[in-house]
C-alpha cells in the first residue's frame, strides 16, 4: 500500500508554495526535499540543535518539530527569504561575517534565523539576553565568542537612524 | 523521514477529537505544541497509528478569570504565558517560570496542556500546578470531568488521564495579590530541564506567615508537595524562620535518581538548598515594604 499523501499549500519567503507530502514528513525536509530550499540544515533532527530554526508566521520555531501539514496556510521565512532580492547580506548575516560568527557554517543558518527573531523581540540586548537567546542553538566551532559579538555587532547595524539624534 | 507512518488528523472541535478518540483510542496520539511528542515519534519511541492535531480546535484556546480561578485553555502556549499581562497579574508565577522552560523557538510552540499530559517530572509546569493547586479540566465518553492535580500525575510521564480523554484546560486558583512567588532550579545550560527545581509560594500577614506551598521538581517521579511542612509553618513569624533547616527538612524523606548528569546525592543537597531559597525569596517578596 502506498502511503497516502497530503496536498500543502503554504507561502516561502514571499512565494506560494505547494507540496504533496506523507503527514510524517516535517516541515525541514519538506523545505529541503520537496521545495528545494536547503539553506535550511538538519543535524540532531529532535529539537536539541537548533540548525533547522525558521520563521513560521514570524515566530522562530524548530521546523523539525512541525509537520509541513501543520503548515498549511502558514507564511514561512527561511534563511534565503533573509537577504535581499539583490543578494545583499541581512544586519545579522553582516554581522555574522563581520565577527568570525561562524567556522565550519553548519549551524549558521539556524542561528542566523534565531538571531533574526530575537533582535525582533529585543532591539538592544544585554549580554545576559544574547546568552539566552542563542541558548537554543548549538555550535560546535566557535565556542561561542564570536556569536555574542556578532549578535552586538548585528544590533548596532539594525539601529534606526534616528539614535544619531540622540544626545550622550 | 524519521516517525513511522501514521494517518493524520486535525479536529476542528473538541467532540470531533473525542470521537476520533473514541474509535482509535490507545493506537491514537494527541498533538499540541508536538515539542516533546514529535522528538519521541523522530526517535520511535512513540508509534501511534493515528496523530489528531488540536491545533486547530479554537475551544481550547484562550485565558479568563473564572471563580477565582486562572482558567487556560490547553493549547495556550508558553510564549504566551511569558507576554499576557492578565496572565502575570493573575498568576505571577506562570510568567515567572515561563523563560525557564526550554528556548524561546519551544516556547513558540509548546503548550500548557502539552507539557502537563506529557508529565515529565523536572519540566516547569507540572511543578506550578502541583504547587498551586491547579484543577485539569478533561472531557471524554463519560462526560466532563474534573481532575485534582493531586490526582492527576502518576508516575514519569505518565497521568491518570484515559486513552479516550482529552485535556481541555487548567484552571489555577488565584492567591492574595500580595503573596510571594518563587522560582529555584539548577540547570546544566539555559533552557535544559532543570536537574532539579524548587517553587514556592508564601502569604505573610503582620509577619506571621498565613498560607504556604513548596514544591520541588526532578526529585522524584512526579512533582514533590510538601503538605506537612507547609501546616507548621501556619503562624510562624517569617523572618525567624530556620530556612536552611527547612531545606533540609523538604528532602529528607526522598530519594532522587542517579543519572549521568547528577547522583542522587547531588540531587538531594541541590533540592535542600532550592527548597531554602524559593522559600526565603518567597517570604521576601510577601513583605516587600512591610518593616
Amino acid at each position: 500500500m502506498s502511503p497516502t499523501k497530503i496536498d500543502v499549500e503554504l507561502v516561502v519567503n514571499g512565494q506560494p508554495r505547494r507540496a504533496t507530502v506523507e503527514a510524517r514528513k516535517t516541515l525541514a525536509d519538506t523545505l529541503r526535499e520537496d521545495l528545494g530550499l536547503t539553506g535550511t540544515h538538519l543535524a540532531c533532527e529532535h529539537g536539541v540543535c537548533g540548525a533547522c530554526t525558521v520563521l513560521v508566521d514570524g515566530a522562530a520555531v524548530r521546523s523539525c518539530l512541525m509537520f509541513a501539514v501543520q503548515a498549511a496556510q502558514s507564511t514561512v521565512t527561511t534563511v534565503e527569504g533573509l537577504s535581499s532580492s539583490a543578494g545583499d547580506l541581512s544586519p545579522v548575516q553582516r554581522a555574522f561575517r563581520e565577527c568570525h560568527g561562524l567556522q565550519c557554517g553548519f549551524c549558521t543558518p539556524g542561528f542566523i534565523v534565531s538571531v533574526t527573531a530575537f533582535l525582533e523581540e529585543n532591539p538592544d540586548p544585554t549580554d545576559e539576553e544574547i546568552r539566552a537567546g542563542i541558548s537554543g542553538n548549538l555550535c560546535r566551532c566557535t565556542g561561542y565568542q564570536g556569536i555574542v559579538r556578532a549578535v552586538k555587532r548585528a544590533a548596532e547595524l539594525r539601529a534606526p537612524e534616528d539614535s544619531e539624534g540622540v544626545t550622550a | 523521514m524519521k516517525p513511522a507512518p501514521f494517518e493524520y488528523f486535525a479536529p476542528q472541535t473538541v467532540d470531533e477529537c473525542l470521537s476520533l478518540l473514541a474509535e482509535y483510542g490507545e493506537d491514537a496520539k494527541v498533538l499540541a505544541g508536538g515539542q516533546s511528542l514529535v522528538p519521541m515519534l523522530a526517535l520511535r519511541l512513540a508509534n501511534p497509528e493515528q496523530l489528531l492535531d488540536i491545533n486547530g480546535i479554537g475551544e481550547l484556546s484562550g485565558v479568563r478569570r473564572e471563580n477565582g480561578s486562572l482558567v487556560l485553555g490547553a493549547t495556550t502556549r508558553h510564549v504566551t504565558l511569558e507576554r499576557d499581562p492578565e496572565i502575570a497579574s493573575a498568576v505571577p508565577l506562570l510568567a515567572r517560570v515561563a523563560p525557564h522552560i526550554g528556548h524561546f523557538q519551544i516556547r513558540n510552540r509548546g503548550t500548557i496542556g502539552g507539557s502537563l499530559a506529557h508529565a515529565d517530572p523536572a519540566a516547569e509546569l507540572p511543578g506550578v500546578a502541583r504547587l498551586l493547586d491547579a484543577e485539569l479540566d478533561v472531557d471524554g465518553p463519560r462526560g466532563h470531568r474534573r481532575i485534582p492535580v493531586a490526582d492527576f500525575f502518576e508516575t514519569v510521564f505518565t497521568t491518570t488521564l484515559e486513552a479516550d480523554e482529552l485535556l481541555t484546560g487548567i484552571r489555577i486558583p488565584l492567591w492574595d495579590p500580595r503573596a510571594g512567588f518563587a522560582v529555584e532550579q539548577v540547570t546544566r545550560r539555559h533552557g535544559d530541564f532543570a536537574l532539579v527545581g524548587a517553587m514556592a509560594a508564601v502569604e505573610v500577614s503582620d509577619g506571621r506567615v498565613t498560607r504556604a506551598a513548596l514544591c520541588l521538581t526532578g526529585v522524584d517521579a512526579v512533582p514533590v508537595r510538601r503538605e506537612e511542612m507547609e501546616q507548621s509553618l501556619i503562624g510562624a513569624t517569617a523572618a525567624d524562620l530556620d530556612l536552611p533547616g527547612l531545606g533540609a527538612q523538604a528532602v529528607a524523606d526522598l530519594s532522587p535518581s542517579n543519572d549521568v548528569h547528577a547522583s542522587s546525592a547531588y540531587r538531594k543537597q541541590v533540592g535542600a538548598h532550592l527548597a531554602s531559597r524559593a522559600l526565603a525569596h518567597a517570604i521576601h517578596e510577601a513583605t516587600r515594604g512591610v518593616k
